[in-house]
């Protein structure tokens, strides 16, 4: 379940969507200059992907379950910038499907989509300067980074609802409980993530951003098939 | 070692894709996540209101007409699966077109093949 309208106060959700906009328009400008013409239905593929993904809830706990969010296997795949713009797609279908709020679906996006995948990034890229760019390097530091992430979105949703949540909860229980049950759910992330990231490094390495070489260089020549 | 062609990574992705769509998703955990559990444990589950598109046919990742509740959500998992890939690839297909029509240069995007469009003025 994504953030359903009503959760928060209207000014709230309405800052949501202009800061959400704001990032996705970054996100656009930064990534259309690096979109080749290969990259693009891969980047549909990886929405794809993440979206069958965000189906299937595992369990964390008696009564609970977690989702994937997504946001840095989509970064160490296509990018940061492809990525949160990857999430903001899935968010948009999965709203069509009644799945997160149409008012909320702001915060939404900058909760499951920019925060993961710009801040979990951010993670991704100083693990791999301390760990280097060997494939198990890169494994280990896409799952640290998506575990950080859910954590990141989760402080940053409590942060949200003490600002401008609506209903009467205390802002310090729902803050403790949502990092409890995001430190679970962060766990499943980062085994998910580095699974797939793990798959598709040791199927096509050159095709997953977050290696950094190959991919940049002459990806032209690769999709082809031609030993690059 | 691998699959050698992007059209050949296309195929196999989609193809995992719309199993775990499909298929791996109606064996999804159906107890509340841990939004929907902190909401209800804190009290402002009942906050939320009717969603907009809440009446259509699939919302909540189901086939209204279908009893099946694993047919159910498969099927909406493979309409979601191909929406998802249609609308991702026409989006970036935008924003791709949105950077070379700044005429931007183009010596880090890749070479075009032959046959490669020119964006419309």
């Amino acid at each position: 379940m994504h953030i359903p309208d009503g959760f928060f106060e209207p000014g709230m959700a309405a800052a949501g969507a202009v800061v959400a906009a704001g990032g996705v328009a970054v996100c656009v400008a930064r990534s259309r200059d690096s979109l080749g013409e290969r990259q693009v239905p891969l980047a549909g593929l990886t929405a794809a992907f993440i979206f069958a993904v965000q189906m299937v809830n595992f369990p964390v706990a008696a009564g609970t379950s977690g989702h994937l969010f997504g946001g840095v296997l989509a970064a160490v795949l296509v990018g940061p910038w492809t990525g949160a713009l990857c999430i903001a797609v899935v968010l948009m279908v999965q709203a069509l499907f009644a799945d997160g709020g149409l008012t909320a679906l702001g915060l939404n996006i900058i909760d499951i989509g920019l925060i993961t995948a710009l801040g979990g990034y951010v993670v991704f890229a100083g693990l791999r300067s301390i760990l280097g760019r060997k494939e198990q390097a890169i494994v280990a530091a896409s799952a640290i980074a998506a575990f950080v992430s859910v954590l990141l979105a989760a402080a940053v949703f409590s942060l949200q609802y003490a600002i401008g949540g609506a209903g009467g909860a205390s802002a310090g229980t729902v803050a403790a409980s949502m990092m409890g049950v995001h430190t679970l759910i962060g766990i499943g992330e980062a085994i998910i993530t580095a699974l797939t990231v793990g798959a598709v490094i040791a199927s096509r390495p050159d095709l997953v951003y977050g290696m950094g070489g190959a991919e940049r260089r002459a990806p032209e020549v690769a999709g082809t098939g031609a030993v690059a | 070692m691998g699959i050698s062609r992007t059209s050949g990574v296309l195929v196999v992705g989609l193809v995992v894709a719309l199993v775990i769509g499909g298929v791996i998703s109606g064996f999804a955990a159906d107890s509340p996540d841990g939004l929907e559990r902190v909401a209800e444990d804190e009290g402002f589950d009942e906050t939320a209101e009717d969603h907009a598109f809440g009446d259509l046919p699939v919302a909540d990742y189901g086939i209204e007409a279908i009893d099946n509740d694993r047919l159910s959500v498969g099927i909406a998992g493979v309409l979601g699966v191909l929406v998802t890939f249609a609308l991702g690839t026409g989006v970036f297909l935008l924003v791709r077109a949105l950077g070379r029509s700044d005429g931007a240069d183009d010596t880090d995007a890749p070479r075009h093949r032959s046959g490669d469009r020119e964006p419309a003025p």
